[in-house]
């Protein structure tokens, strides 16, 4: 072979790097621009930047000077100007709610004041402006570097003398979302093993005719779109779906007790449950393939009970499944979107689900990529254990 | 309860067993027996009126059929699905491919962290990557266009493609490769005659692999697509969450048709795999 291509290292990493190229810059990039967006802002810092300097040495307790009123006073008309006001009021009101409109409505107002001084004029428009909540707000919102939206992500938040304090009671909602995701994803990803296990076992020890067929049932919903699956339960669990139908059928509940089993908790939990269960059959599935049959019975007429046959014998050998299988099942469960989104109501809402809402409805993209970065760093924790573990490129794909 | 093996008359442990196993089965498979049926109903119910369960020919009928068939947003999104589906698999199969040929070299440096990043598509929430892809195409003009969907679609769509080329090329004989080398093949022509004929059924199955992943994801192309690149499960999401026609169902159904198919082809191509590589 020609030229510097005979090495064989060379060789392979040739042919390995255009797609680490592309990886790395329609996924990698983009995830990597989520992650910035949670500590960067620049949007106040580049509108405000002499009231922001001006701010710099106010002791922060009283009205800040003349100087900071004047600069803020250009700074905002001219923000107003360049169509940048709106996305600094919005930032500004995420950490004092009720400036957005104290600043578009000044803002207003300020065009028809010709001079200074323009503390008077400022706090003649709005009290608020004599307030330091006000400038606090904005001079924090002017940090281009902040860990601000991941103290927020887990219920904290720096206080003006800038101590890290606890959110007040009520907006303490994202330790108990992580920790919900957490516990219900573990739910899962038992209830997988506890259905899985058995299923596999049949499968593995099945003749083998019959063991396609059996794995054909598992992977016919596998290869199945997931918004068919869902649309199912839907069907399935609505108040006035097959499930319900059939209870009041068969006069185990009445008409008017239909049970609510979607767009709440459970809907999310038997939802998910049925799409990830295929995730654990096959790992399973492939390490009981290999324990030979047999080692049952030789345990058996040695004496052993069944259950302490199955401790002893089988279920050791079948750990490599569990764990892969087990792994795996938890990875997809924490940063899962679309099932809790249309079968979770209110209830059944997780963290993923949460990203969504300050992405799309809110506007709040910095919590959302610190949340995100969060749940990022847990699942790529996951991730190298499973690798460490199982090996990534084992993982089985039906 | 005995293991199966041992049973030579159904002991009373092993029944349970196999009840449980049998209701296990039902769990997985009911969702999708339930849809099938019902997407023939001829009222505009989710449930099983009484003339369908009376075998009543007149309860079943193919009007949620003649909707979709008859209703350019359905017809429009198949298009749209298709375009971004086979333009996207093609792009992450040959990429991918490429990438599995030299991962599958035991020379390949930092072998392990690369084959980490390129499966890492996969198992990373798809709301990050999708937000993450809204911020990043927005800047290059990419979102809300086909070329966006595409590149975005291929690369969740390579890691299906290296793991199953991969796994086939583990169980390929380099002295294959050494032997036509030997006999004078260049490497463009070894790959052509000797190793492409021997992986075809992973690249394919591969390829199947990122196809369906593309064709049914919905978070990535909620948060790109516009009017214009709205595909089959996106039409889905928007028909669960605002007003549910059981024109769905019978999409649903399709889809399922489709994903047996799809089963199908993978299943025969592993067979061949298998035996290719024993031969």
């Amino acid at each position: 072979m020609a030229g510097p291509l005979r090495d064989p290292r060379l060789r392979a990493a040739v042919l390995v790097l255009p797609l680490v190229a592309f990886i790395g810059v329609t996924f990698v990039a983009p995830v990597a621009t989520m992650l910035v967006r949670s500590v960067y802002d620049p949007v106040v810092a580049d509108a405000l930047p002499e009231t922001l300097a001006a701010l710099s040495d106010w002791d922060g307790l009283d009205a800040p000077s003349e100087a900071v009123y004047a600069a803020a006073a250009r700074e905002l008309l001219e923000a107003r100007e360049a169509r940048t006001l709106g996305r600094v009021a919005s930032r500004v009101n995420r950490l004092e709610g009720g400036l957005r409109s104290v600043l578009v409505r000044s803002v207003r107002r300020l065009r028809e004041v010709e001079t200074g001084p323009w503390r008077e004029a400022m706090i003649a428009i709005d009290a608020d402006w004599g307030d330091p909540r006000t400038w606090h707000a904005i001079r924090t919102a002017g940090d281009r570097l902040t860990v601000r939206h991941y103290l927020n992500a887990v219920d904290l938040q720096r206080l003006p003398d800038g101590s890290v304090a606890r959110q007040p009671e009520d907006r303490r909602i994202y330790l108990a979302l992580f920790w919900r995701t957490f516990v219900v994803s573990l739910g899962i990803t038992l209830l997988c093993l506890l259905l899985g296990y058995p299923l596999a076992h049949l499968i593995a020890h099945a003749p083998p005719r019959r063991a396609g067929l059996l794995l054909a049932l598992v992977l016919v919903p596998f290869w199945t779109s997931l918004l068919v699956r869902t649309t199912s339960w839907i069907v399935l669990l609505q108040t006035q779906g097959v499930v319900n139908d059939l209870l009041v059928a068969l006069g185990l509940v009445g008409d008017d007790g239909r049970i609510a089993m979607i767009y709440n908790m459970t809907g999310t939990v038997v939802a998910m449950t049925h799409v990830l269960l295929p995730f654990m059959v096959l790992p399973l599935y492939s390490v009981m393939r290999t324990i030979p049959p047999q080692q049952m019975s030789a345990a058996a007429s040695l004496g052993a009970s069944f259950p302490r046959a199955f401790r002893r014998v089988y279920w050791p050998q079948t750990l490599p499944g569990v764990g892969a299988g087990s792994l795996l099942v938890f990875i997809l469960a924490i940063g899962y979107y679309i099932t809790p989104a249309l079968v979770g109501g209110q209830s059944g809402q997780l963290i993923s689900n949460f990203v969504a809402y300050h992405m799309q409805t809110s506007l709040n993209w910095g919590l959302a990529g610190a949340l995100g970065g969060i749940l990022l760093v847990s699942v790529a924790v996951l991730y190298l254990l499973y690798d460490r573990l199982v090996g990534v490129e084992r993982m089985r794909l039906g | 309860m005995s293991m199966p093996v041992t049973a030579s008359r159904p002991s009373a442990g092993r029944i349970v067993y196999l009840a449980v196993c049998a209701l296990i089965f039902t769990f997985l498979v009911a969702p999708i027996l339930v849809i099938v049926p019902l997407s023939f109903n001829a009222e505009p119910y989710f449930t099983f009126t009484e003339g369908m369960l009376g075998l009543d020919p007149a309860a079943y009928s193919l009007r949620w059929y003649r909707e979709i068939v008859e209703n350019e947003v359905w017809t429009r999104a198949l298009g749209n699905s298709l375009l971004i589906g086979v333009a996207a698999t093609a792009l992450a199969t040959a990429l991918g491919t490429l990438a599995a040929l030299g991962l599958a070299s035991r020379a390949m440096p930092a072998r392990r962290a690369a084959m980490g990043l390129l499966i890492s598509p996969m198992v990373t929430p798809l709301i990050i990557s999708a937000a993450g892809m809204f911020f990043f195409y927005s800047s290059l003009g990419l979102s809300q266009t086909h070329v966006g969907l595409i590149l975005a679609h291929a690369a969740l769509g390579t890691p299906f493609v290296v793991i199953t080329v991969t796994a086939t090329l583990s169980a390929f004989d380099t002295n294959l490769t050494r032997a036509a080398a030997s006999l004078g093949a260049g490497p463009l022509l070894t790959f052509r005659r000797v190793q492409l004929p021997l992986i075809a059924p992973g690249v394919l199955s591969g390829a199947l692999f990122a196809f369906a992943a593309s064709f049914d994801e919905v978070v990535v192309v909620l948060f790109m697509a516009g009017e214009d690149q709205r595909t089959i499960p996106r039409q889905m999401w928007a028909g669960i969450r605002e007003q549910i026609s059981p024109a769905i169902l019978a999409v649903a159904t399709f889809l399922i048709v489709l994903a047996v198919l799809l089963l199908l082809t993978v299943e025969w191509l592993r067979r061949r795999s298998a035996s290719g590589a024993r031969a």
